[in-house]
């Protein structure tokens, strides 16, 4: 039974592989916006920014926002395909088989955060390279711990929504209609520390936040939000998500 | 007795209106059962219940032995689909698709290997396998689909029109690709066509479905046999013989002895190609001298005009169409 499960979970796996290796516009796309961001917006940012207390931000304060970005545009997309693949057809293949759903999702799961990963390695080398400095190899490796779990979450949400939006063109407008607060109101741009209440309740209430602010800690040595509560957020995120994708999974009608 | 399926009064009804109304049948082991309809008429709906992916609302069917709602996993472990829509990936290629399939159907190792070689060789699709399905043609990806379906090695396999859309060459060949294949496999094939020759081709029992109901179920030959037989027609020089023909052949034991024209005489006969001699020996020994002669066999057209009063063809974009269409919505491409 557990090797039956794995088996399933590792075609679907397979699958998501093959197919993000057969598209390399999609690895161009989903790395270019954050790539753009660190070498364009990095420096732009930096040079503007001045903490209360008078030290100064550098490039490397925006290293894990634009990673914790990547991850979430690789996530949320990994579990949109769903969307396009209910549209051609695909999916009623997989549906049909004799095999629980869940166990199918979370193959697609386990595609998605590897992409993610992937993806996220590539942003890490590429900081590093224009100079980010990581506090410690220990620090990068759990770096890689938040941004698979925080990726499972993510990739949870796309999985829910696609189940229960029909068609590409609707889901593409929630996703736009979901990003750009979630990336906006994460800390990825700025301090969270002494923000206005308002703004502060929104930011604490984001599930990216806690990833950047955790990645930030892994990469950097220091965050706003105790580590140990970043983890709780995401791991709880993770798992909840997945439940909630997993479950609208399904009960999509074939 | 063992049916492969057994339904008792399945029932599928949207809204108000019963797409499949109250359907017995039971399919023996090892038949290519076809279903035989125009657009709407309820045969897809009827595939999607027993194939697990629509529930009834009433009425109760047997797949393999095990309920198609009770017991709809091991429903699930015992037949095949092969969808009307293309549902391959065609950003990876035929090998995959097959690959990835029969993992998911728990075929391991070796095993999957070589049996996706097998299918693979069944529909002569070997040395295209590793090219990606994009660019395959149309015949191609239906031979890939169908091979997908057998794939797992199913004991019951449900074909949902599988020539949709092909020029008739394509379909001929696709004809022959099943055949093979459920001779090779010994599996027991329900398909749908709206194309009477598809059904007259490859089934050996035809089951004529209409609004829902099916109409009549039988084999191909006793159904057209149903009809009267085949049709014998004998030319003849002039308007005298004509007479005397008709009296010779009616007294010999032939029914519905016509004349055709001024100079023709026709009779039904059970089989014609062995009764064309003996009809023409007849007319020799009378020293009635024929010009030609012609065989005419019923076709499913004539069987399914017979049941239901109209001509197959008439009803391809009738409102019932527009209404299951909406309905069940079928994947786009």
């Amino acid at each position: 039974m557990i090797k039956r499960a794995m088996n399933v979970i590792y075609a679907m796996w397979l699958g998501e592989m093959l197919r993000f290796w057969r598209s390399k516009s999609r690895i161009i796309g989903a790395l270019s916006t954050p790539l753009t961001f660190m070498i364009f917006l990095g420096p732009g940012l930096s040079s503007g920014f001045q903490f209360q207390g008078g030290g100064t931000v550098d490039l490397s304060f925006f290293a894990p926002g634009f990673i914790g970005m990547s991850v979430l545009f690789a996530s949320l997309f990994g579990g949109g395909s769903v969307v396009w693949e209910r549209e051609s057809g695909i999916l009623k293949e997989v549906l049909i088989a004799p095999i629980s759903r869940f166990f199918i999702a979370l193959g697609k799961a386990a595609g998605g955060v590897t992409i993610a990963l992937i993806q996220g390695i590539m942003l890490l080398i590429i900081a590093g390279l224009i100079g980010v400095r990581y506090i410690s190899g220990i620090g990068v490796l759990a770096g890689l711990i938040i941004m698979g779990l925080s990726g499972i979450g993510f990739i949870g949400l796309g999985v829910a929504l696609a189940s229960r939006i029909e068609s590409p063109e609707g889901f593409q407008m929630i996703m736009s209609f979901l990003t750009m607060p979630l990336v906006l109101l994460s800390g990825a741009f700025f301090p969270i520390s002494d923000l206005p209440i308002w703004l502060g309740g929104l930011v604490y209430l984001n599930p990216l936040t806690y990833c950047v602010e955790a990645l930030r800690w892994c990469l950097l040595g220091y965050s706003t939000i105790p580590i140990s509560l970043s983890v709780a957020v995401i791991t709880l995120f993770a798992v909840a998500m997945l439940g909630i994708g997993g479950n609208l999974f399904g009960k999509i009608r074939i | 007795m063992f049916y492969a399926i057994e339904t008792e009064g399945i029932t599928k009804r949207f809204g108000g209106v019963a797409a499949v109304s109250d359907v017995s049948i039971s399919i023996e082991q090892g038949e290519l059962l076809g279903l035989l309809g125009p657009n709407g008429a309820g045969k897809t709906t009827l595939i999607n219940m027993l194939s697990t992916m629509t529930e009834p609302s009433g009425g109760s069917a047997r797949v393999w032995g095990f309920d198609v709602v009770a017991d709809a996993h091991r429903v699930r472990q015992s037949i095949g689909v092969v969808f009307q829509d293309i549902t391959l990936d065609e950003r990876l290629t035929g090998r995959e698709n097959l690959d990835i399939h029969g993992r998911l159907y728990g075929l391991e190792g070796r095993v999957r290997r070589e049996r996706v070689e097998e299918v693979l060789a069944l529909v002569d699709l070997t040395d295209r396998a590793d090219t990606l399905v994009k660019t395959y043609s149309g015949g191609m990806l239906r031979r890939l689909q169908i091979a997908r379906g057998f794939v797992h090695k199913p004991h019951i396999l449900f074909l949902d029109e599988p020539t949709l859309g092909l020029d008739p060459q394509t379909r001929i060949h696709i004809w022959e690709y099943i055949k093979t294949l459920t001779e090779e496999e010994g599996v027991t094939i329900v398909l749908t066509t709206h194309y009477l020759e598809e059904a007259d081709h490859l089934c050996n029992r035809v089951a004529i479905i209409d609004r829902g109901k099916i109409v009549v179920i039988d084999t191909p030959e006793a159904l057209k046999s149903q009809l009267g037989g085949d049709v014998i027609t004998l030319e003849v020089e002039g308007a005298a013989d004509i007479a005397r023909l008709r009296a010779l052949y009616e007294s010999n034991g032939f029914a519905r002895v016509v004349t055709r024209g001024s100079t023709g005489v026709s009779m039904a006969v059970r089989d014609g190609e062995r009764n064309i001699p003996h009809v023409l020996n007849l007319a020799s020994r009378a020293g009635i001298l024929v010009l030609s002669v012609s065989l005419h066999k019923p076709a499913l057209d004539d069987v399914f005009l017979h049941h239901t009063g109209r001509a197959l063809r008439d009803r391809e974009t009738g409102d019932a169409e527009e209404y299951g269409r909406s309905r069940t919505r079928p994947m786009r491409r």
